[in-house]
């Protein structure tokens, strides 16, 4: 019966404790909550809406109607129209389609002889996409209206670019480097400012000259090596050991790579304003870190997610590095292709160090 | 004429509806060691953070050093050294590398951090540790690191907050030790405590009480003035003869200290070992009462006494 009592008494104090410690309390309602809403919708697997260009070099009745089969097939929606296979090749390099529809000068004559009409060229980096492309070979001429024949040919011959064999781990590991480097990068800076809180140290810093722009730098840039060390790491052991290619060039995996520490950095830092507690800046951190591993495009395609996702998506470091990692990598493609995710990362980041600096106070008040 | 190393006036920090410091008034003078004496929750951390500048006043003014705070309170920061009640260095830094860190942020030139760091290693009895990590350090040596860290930009103003809690008498009595020979170079020092023998150290004290000054003045001015007769009163059933006098109005506090009852009796009363005797003759007849000299805790409870009788 003691005992019991006792157990009461602790589990009594627990409770009120939890309840006091209201940023905790919130994250145990808040984790489950907002990620189940948002991986539950978010993750599906079911690509569809992804983003295609044609190149038109037939311009017949049906040339186009076969465009209109593949959009009414909502597996692909045709966002460029291109004049040549280069321009095509430069879009997809780019990043900004997923696959390119190129359909021959003598489109009708094929479709006559009954030989394989069209061709895709599909960004092979994502298994996950191609596949769906490759599900679009099988439609039947019947789909195109005007045709009503079958055929034991292939509507479409499929060319893979970037990952001809098929293997997951070349897509896998670039987005990795960008999953690592939130982890770590996020985690380190939230708690080494939380630390200095917990054990005293900053009651001795904010009496000193140190300013608190001087304290955030200096306790962020050990980080930035730590950072790019991880990426090296990545990097050497995903070439040696599963062959992944790197196609880009060092520089510029270099810059993105210092763009994305630079925007993670300081959202930690903005964490570490926040929480009072380690375990807080760890919850935290975790509550950035499973949307950028499941939101981002590393695990799942990012055409399959709804528009709101998406959307929420954008607004972490983690989307905007993958793509560009991958298309440094992958594709060979340079930071100006991605002009726009360079831009998204330069502003969280310039977003993120005007918030902590701004809720970071040398006083006690 | 005496110069004043801070001067505050009318000052008042309240956090909500809890005033943590009322009105309070301090001229403090330079090169000497000022003590704050009170009870926990008395205000004395929250009075040493509105006078570096580390909390904004609700209310009222201060001068440090002739600089105004908190307008002033960065460019102070460089004359000021802070021991905070916690200990606040990094535990896994070795006794070298933290007074190296310390002289970097306070940007003392190389060469001048190195004699510092060699000069207040040798100073505060580290030298033989330096390679030592700090969280491996003793009570007393991680406070004489602190105290060496403190001072090693050589501040004109040192406040020591609650510095002393954690170690033992002995350590206390070399800290002490240190501080005069660093108020004897000029420094003002700054102390609070809870600690009756410290407090008895400083040059002049204040006694503070729910975020108020009850009195102040030096440690022997204070006694003299107490404004009570202290009565020492020996025999039996003590705790029967405490529970007796303490209802008595004239009667300010009474404390057993061992085979003795500490009896505080209001000075308006004349003859007081007689008057006490009237007062209870069945009880305290033929008990040896003695008249003694006040004590700085006797002073300390008839000064923050008066909330508790009312």
């Amino acid at each position: 019966m003691n005992s019991l009592q006792r157990i009461l008494a602790i589990f009594l104090k627990e409770l009120r404790q939890l309840a006091r410690d209201k940023p905790t309390f919130g994250l145990v309602v808040m984790i489950p909550l907002i990620q189940l809403l948002l991986f539950g919708y978010a993750i599906n697997t079911d690509v569809r809406h992804l983003p295609v260009a044609v190149v038109d070099l037939a311009q017949t009745s049906g040339s186009r109607a076969m465009v209109a089969a593949v959009q009414a097939s909502q597996v692909a929606d045709v966002t460029h129209h291109e004049y040549s296979v280069l321009q095509a090749e430069d879009v997809i390099r780019r990043g900004d389609v997923r696959a390119v529809l190129i359909i021959p000068h003598d489109f009708e004559q094929r479709m006559a002889r009954r030989e394989i009409a069209a061709q895709w060229l599909v960004d092979g980096a994502d298994t996950m996409i191609s596949n769906v492309i490759k599900q679009l070979s099988n439609m039947p001429p019947s789909a195109i209206p005007g045709y009503f024949f079958e055929t034991p040919e292939p509507l479409f011959q499929i060319m893979l670019y970037y990952n001809p064999e098929q293997r997951a781990v070349v897509n896998i590991v670039p987005g990795l480097v960008g999953v690592i480097l939130t982890m770590t990068m996020i985690m380190f800076t939230s708690a080494a400012l939380v630390r200095e809180r917990e054990l005293g140290n900053l009651e001795l810093l904010i009496t000193t000259p140190v300013k608190s722009v001087e304290l955030m730098i200096g306790k962020i840039v050990p980080y930035i090596f730590i950072g790019l060390l991880q990426v090296w790491i990545i990097l050497t052991l995903g070439y040696l050991i599963f062959s992944v290619p790197i196609d880009g060039s060092v520089a510029q995996i270099l810059w993105a790579t210092l763009l994305f520490i630079s925007a993670s950095l300081t959202l930690g830092l903005i964490i570490s304003t926040i929480a009072t507690t380690q375990l807080q800046a760890m919850q935290m951190t975790v509550f950035v870190l499973l949307p950028s591993i499941l939101l981002s495009g590393f695990m799942f395609p990012f055409e399959g997610m709804p528009r709101a996702a998406q959307w929420l998506a954008e607004l972490l470091p983690a989307t905007h590095y993958m793509r560009l990692m991958r298309g440094i990598i992958l594709r060979g493609a340079s930071i100006g292709h991605m002009w726009p995710d360079v831009i998204a990362l330069a502003a969280l980041a310039l977003f993120g160090i005007v918030v902590a600096a701004m809720r970071f106070k040398k006083t006690l008040d | 004429m005496v110069t004043m190393a801070i001067e505050a006036e009318g000052l008042t920090r309240s956090f909500g509806d809890f005033v943590a410091v009322n009105n309070l008034e301090l001229h403090i003078p330079e090169k000497t060691i000022y003590g704050f004496l009170g009870p926990n929750g008395c205000g004395k951390s929250t009075t040493m953070r509105l006078l570096t500048g580390l909390l904004t006043p609700s209310a009222g003014h201060v001068r440090v050093l002739g600089i105004d705070i908190p307008k002033g309170a960065e460019a102070l920061r460089l004359r000021l050294g802070y021991m905070t009640q916690q200990f606040s260095l990094y535990d896994n830094l070795t006794i070298e590398e933290n007074l190296k860190f310390i002289a970097r942020i306070y940007n003392l030139p190389a060469r001048k951090a190195k004699t510092r760091i060699e000069q207040q290693l040798s100073d505060f009895g580290l030298d033989q540790r330096r390679k030592r990590m700090t969280g491996s350090l003793s009570g007393g040596q991680r406070q004489r690191l602190a105290l060496a860290a403190a001072t090693l930009h050589q501040p004109e103003l040192l406040l020591l907050d609650e510095s002393t809690s954690a170690v033992d008498p002995e350590n206390r009595r070399d800290f002490w030790e240190m501080l005069f020979d660093l108020c004897e170079q000029d420094t003002t020092i700054l102390v609070s405590t809870h600690y009756m023998d410290e407090a008895e150290r400083c040059h002049h004290l204040a006694i503070m009480e729910s975020g108020c000054k009850r009195a102040d003045g030096s440690p022997k001015a204070l006694m003299a003035n107490i404004g009570a007769h202290v009565l020492e009163v020996d025999g039996d059933n003590l705790r029967q003869v405490k529970a007796t006098l303490d209802i008595l109005p004239e009667v300010l506090s009474t404390a057993q200290q061992g085979t003795y009852l500490r009896v505080l009796v209001d000075e308006r009363v004349t003859t007081p070992d007689h008057w006490l005797v009237r007062q209870q003759p069945a009880l305290l007849t033929g008990r040896t009462i003695r008249k003694v000299r006040p004590s700085l805790e006797d002073v300390f409870i008839q000064c923050t006494g008066q909330e508790r009788r009312q």
